[in-house]
């Protein structure tokens, strides 16, 4: 449906092929489950059972061989009890008291699967629960005179303040308010997470589905003690992340090297199954936010009054980042001289909530967008009319007190995405067609928004990121980072970069495998930053080596290829250095105040306006998304083709986290669905056709304008799709997902 | 696990007269989902080679469907297309395509899920078994075929051979609707087949089987006789939805709530209805 290579009218130089497709479409890739090494041991983890509590002991069944196995507890953890992380709160494994089910206690390994099976079952862990009961939701966890997992159970408590709401309070305004909830999400990547650890030339070395080589790197050395060169992570072909593997192939690294150091450094693998993975592994933050907007009779915002909270689950983790860039994102791209929010990130005996594509912002944007139709019903107002007037335009303050600069245009991309979606003469249609009384109701729905790319705030500067190119004396070069492919098309991207700053083929240009022991630490692969951040990094490194070449190979200034090569060829002839690095460069005009959060929190945003065009069976409650349009102003597009795939794949999960993925939590707290057959995602036949339009004012701060889009388009569906529902039904649904079961009873509570 | 594989259906009764411990392995599409690992101990019974069981026949009363007819077979077959529509249908809306070119209707009757696809069809359609054993045969009503949760008549050393279907009278209306948690690949949530013939007052046959409301699949007989013995046209929502409340137990579980189900089986009970409450119903299944 948009205009993407698929109907040949990008030209191949605009597209060149995946740099990871080949091995991907013929099978060889090689992932963690498909690792073998001689005399390999499977492990396994034994977990606590019930919702907080305190181990009491660990019973063997004496008619298994032992000491055919090996057998890892909390005793044999050489360095710090805890993954490294945000706060060490977080043990390894359970030495007594624990705060969620799920949590490793112990891990066995064996050369064969099958009797490690055996063993598990042999082995019995006596747990004793806590005196109070487990808090499952964040009413729970705010309710006084409840268990207290950490103090008031509130981990992180900000406010965001800019003007002042209680004197918008004062003066006279149309107000709407609302509390709106989302629920949980898994990644349910393609691949369960897994690893292997082994003792090679005494190096332990660790490899596995990861996004973030460094993360586990730093985590191992932490709990082994070892020194950071004794230590090496590879990355293997990683299926699918979304922000699942930015954190949690820590545990599994940690536990992985403590089986095969106890086995004297065998190598051993462990490898999650479905039901595992998805049963202990994060998954987005549940949240509830209450908000009340203010507008005069003209639409213009005068407040903005936001209360979010998310929940983090039994473990600080990433909570606090998470609350943050919800917090920052929860105001929306508007203009309103005073907004007010909180945020905070609580505590619940559920196990940890963590990273998932837009990392708190699709929460906090859903409540928003859903509320500002809310807020258009309140004015009688079209909510289109609504968003327009409110907009930010260059010149304007966001509502974290960023100046606004052109070229942007938001009102381009409203205008293009009411455009490409024919919305007025839809929301005319969809007019007639519920007056006809049929068994269906259909709907138009809109939300605007941004997000920004790279790490919050100083975020970036903090991590002091590096990346590299090394060059052949044949004249491949390179690329040099710990930034990781897991399907987003990272390699296919910065080889793009790098070849247009070397002007040499896209051919020329390779990614070498994340290797801690090979790759320099560029941050984590999190965060829209890979082309924007690292990218411009490359950029540099590509335009350090151009120099070197001049300078030590006689790289004439204007050159072709072949000349690339040869000076290449004369670089190595001379012994000098084939490698080049480059370091972040922080602006030294962006600011940051962590206690305010007021200034510049973000670099570039990407900008969009996403309608869904929704059709509700009245004899079922089942909602289908008929059309969807996402316009987005991204600065640059670096590879249509990978660009466009990015826009489809999340606008994809943010139509599954609207409509179909509902995560069911047992008695115990961790998730009941945990099988694809129970955690509905949508397939292909639930998808409609996904019209995906770019705008590119050259205005980010990536190369050549560039800004992050990973994140993007989870933000914008859930809202969008919501509003049509309440469209089409006149019904007032204020949370996500919403499944069948709700929206008949929403009905219901409308009389329709 | 031990594995047996006979040439053909004498040798697999003969095999399970022996043996009545053997399960009996079809498609495998639930038995290899269901499998832990390891699936120590169990023995199986392949019956991959039984090409006599394979297919769709005419006979003088209806359509014989073998019981390892696959799904994709069912779904595209001129027959059971021309003649029962609703079954053609429930074979399509069976798993994903990739298990519907494995998954057999017998298979799907034997797992004995409340749950299960083509059961409301067969229910609708009056389908009878047959089940075999090396002591001879014997045909059972569809209908009375599963006991309880997922229990089946199936004595030991039996296994089902055919499905006979008789074919409707011109005319007839086939209704036939899966509602599960997404448009394909799901498990149902309520399902129904319906097959009404003649009109209120005269009714020759109205027959709705239902799936996921009870824990086996059910025909709603008292909801029948609430239609069938109304002489005044047809019942009004709230008796219907009485007596269909006599023939269903729906519950909570992981993919729906009872209050949903119950619901949607009376609405989808109206929508089967359509063509007598109004103008212009459309036969869903066709």
């Amino acid at each position: 449906m948009h205009d993407d290579d698929r109907s040949g009218a990008v030209p191949f130089k605009e597209a060149p092929l995946r740099k990871d497709g080949t091995e991907k479409v013929r099978g060889t890739a090689r992932y963690i489950a498909d690792v073998r090494y001689p005399g390999m041991l499977y492990g396994a983890t034994l977990r606590t059972r019930l919702p907080g509590g305190t181990v009491v002991s660990i019973d063997f069944d004496e008619n298994i061989a032992w000491d055919e196995y090996v057998v890892v507890t909390a005793k044999d953890i050489p360095g710090v009890n805890a993954v490294k992380m945000i706060e060490q709160d977080q043990p390894v494994l359970v030495e007594a008291q624990y705060r969620h089910a799920g949590e490793p206690v112990m891990l066995v390994a064996h050369r064969d699967p099958q009797a490690l099976g055996t063993a598990l079952a042999a082995i019995r862990i006596e747990e004793r629960a806590c005196d109070e009961g487990p808090v499952f939701t964040i009413e729970e966890a705010l309710r006084p005179m409840t268990r207290q997992i950490v103090a008031g159970n509130v981990y992180r408590d900000y406010c965001m303040e800019k003007g002042s709401v209680a004197r918008a309070l004062g003066e006279p305004c149309h107000v709407f308010e609302g509390e709106y909830q989302t629920g949980a999400q898994e990644h349910l990547y393609i691949e369960p997470q897994g690893m292997i650890a082994r003792v090679e030339e005494g190096v332990l070395t660790v490899e596995g589905s990861l996004q973030c080589p460094y993360y586990v790197h730093a985590a191992l050395v932490s709990m082994t003690g070892l020194s950071a060169d004794q230590v090496r992570v590879l990355q293997c072909a990683t299926g699918g992340a979304f922000g699942g593997k930015e954190e949690y192939p820590s545990h599994i690294a940690c536990h992985a090297a403590l089986l095969s150091l106890k086995a004297g450094g065998r190598p051993v693998a462990l490898i999650y199954q479905r039901a595992e993975d998805m049963a202990v592994t994060p998954k987005r933050h549940p949240s509830r936010t209450r908000v009340r907007l203010g507008a005069d009779g003209n639409g213009r915002l005068r407040f903005i009054d936001i209360d979010f909270v998310i929940d983090g689950g039994a473990y600080l983790t990433l909570s606090p980042v998470v609350l943050s860039r919800g917090m920052i994102h929860a105001a929306g791209p508007y203009r309103c001289d005073h907004v007010r929010v909180r945020g905070r990130a609580v505590a619940t005996s559920h196990p940890p909530f963590g990273a998932f594509r837009g990392f708190g912002a699709p929460q906090s944007i859903f409540a928003l967008e859903t509320a500002m139709d809310g807020l258009a019903r309140t004015l009688g107002m079209p909510p289109e009319v609504l968003r327009a007037r409110n907009v930010l335009v260059p010149g304007d303050l966001s509502p974290a007190g960023q100046g606004i600069e052109g070229p942007l245009d938001m009102h381009r991309v409203m205008e293009e995405a009411l455009e490409a979606s024919q919305y007025h003469a839809k929301v005319a249609r969809c007019r007639q067609w519920n007056a006809q009384g049929q068994a269906s109701r259909r709907g138009m729905g809109i939300a605007t928004f941004y997000h920004g790319a790279g790490f919050t705030g100083n975020g970036e500067l903090a991590l002091r990121s590096r990346a590299g190119l090394r060059v052949s004396a044949g004249g491949l070069v390179e690329i040099l980072t710990s930034t990781t492919e897991m399907g987003q098309g990272m390699q296919t991207t910065l080889s793009e970069i790098v070849a247009e700053a070397l002007q040499i083929p896209y051919e020329g240009v390779c990614v070498a495998r994340p290797d801690t022991r090979d790759v320099p630490n560029s941050g984590p692969t999190v965060a829209s930053r890979t082309c924007m951040v690292v990218g411009r990094i490359l950029a540099q490194a590509a335009y350090k080596l151009i120099a070197r070449l001049r300078a030590g190979a006689a790289l004439p200034s204007a050159y072709d290829y072949d000349e690339f090569c040869a000076a290449c060829a004369r670089l190595h002839a001379s012994g000098d250095v084939a490698t080049v690095m480059a370091d972040y460069q922080h602006p030294v005009d962006s600011q940051w105040d962590e206690s305010t959060f007021q200034g510049s929190p973000y670099r570039s945003f990407a900008w969009a306006c996403y309608v869904a065009e929704v059709e509700v069976d009245t004899t079922t409650g089942e909602a289908r998304v008929l059309d969807f349009t996402a316009v987005q102003e991204v600065g640059r597009v670096v590879h249509p083709t990978v660009a466009a795939g990015q826009i489809e794949g999340g606008v994809v999960q943010g139509i599954g986290y609207a409509l179909f993925e509902e995560v069911h939590f047992g008695t115990d707290g961790q998730m009941a669905n945990n099988r694809v057959t129970n955690y509905i995602i949508p397939t292909s036949a639930d998808v409609p056709p996904i019209r995906v339009l770019f705008q590119e004012s050259r205005a980010g701060a990536g190369p050549g304008g560039a800004a992050g889009i990973g994140e993007l388009p989870m933000d914008g569906p859930a809202p969008a799709i919501i509003n049509a529902i309440n469209a089409a039904l006149g019904t007032e649904i204020r949370h996500v997902p919403a499944m069948p079961e709700h929206i008949l009873a929403a009905m219901d509570r409308g009389h329709l | 696990m031990s594995w047996h594989a006979p040439r053909n259906l004498d040798e697999a009764l003969a095999l399970l007269a022996e043996r009545p411990g053997l399960v009996p392995f079809a498609g495998g599409t639930d038995l290899m989902v269901g499998r832990q690992t390891p699936a120590c101990g169990r023995q199986y019974l392949s019956l991959a080679r039984l090409t006599v069981l394979r297919g769709v026949r005419e006979t003088a009363s209806g359509v014989a469907i073998g019981a390892l007819t696959t799904m994709t077979e069912i779904g595209c077959h001129p027959y059971v297309c021309r003649d029962l529509p609703a079954l053609a249908a429930s074979a399509r809306a069976t798993g994903a395509i990739a298990i519907q070119n494995r998954a057999t209707l017998a298979g799907n009757i034997m797992n004995g899920s409340p749950a299960a696809d083509n059961p409301p069809a067969l229910l609708a359609y009056g389908a009878e078994v047959v089940l075999m054993s090396a002591a001879g045969s014997r045909r059972v009503p569809y209908e009375d075929f599963h006991g309880g949760y997922k229990q089946t008549v199936c004595r030991p050393g039996e296994i089902l051979t055919e499905i006979l279907v008789p074919v409707p009278p011109p005319g007839a209306r086939h209704y036939f609707r899966k509602v599960g948690a997404r448009r394909a690949q799901a498990i149902s949530k309520v399902s129904l087949a319906a097959l009404l013939v003649g009109r209120p007052g005269s009714w020759e046959c109205v027959r709705f089987g239902f799936a996921s409301v009870a824990p086996i699949p059910i025909l709603a007989r008292t909801l029948a006789v609430a239609i069938t013995g109304s002489d005044r046209g047809l019942p009004d929502d709230a008796e219907l939805a009485i007596a269909l409340s006599r023939d269903i137990m729906p519950r909570d579980d992981i993919r729906s709530t009872a209050d949903y189900r119950r619901r949607v089986a009376m609405n989808l009970v109206r929508e089967a209805l359509a063509p007598w409450t109004r103008q212009g119903g459309s036969n869903a299944s066709a």
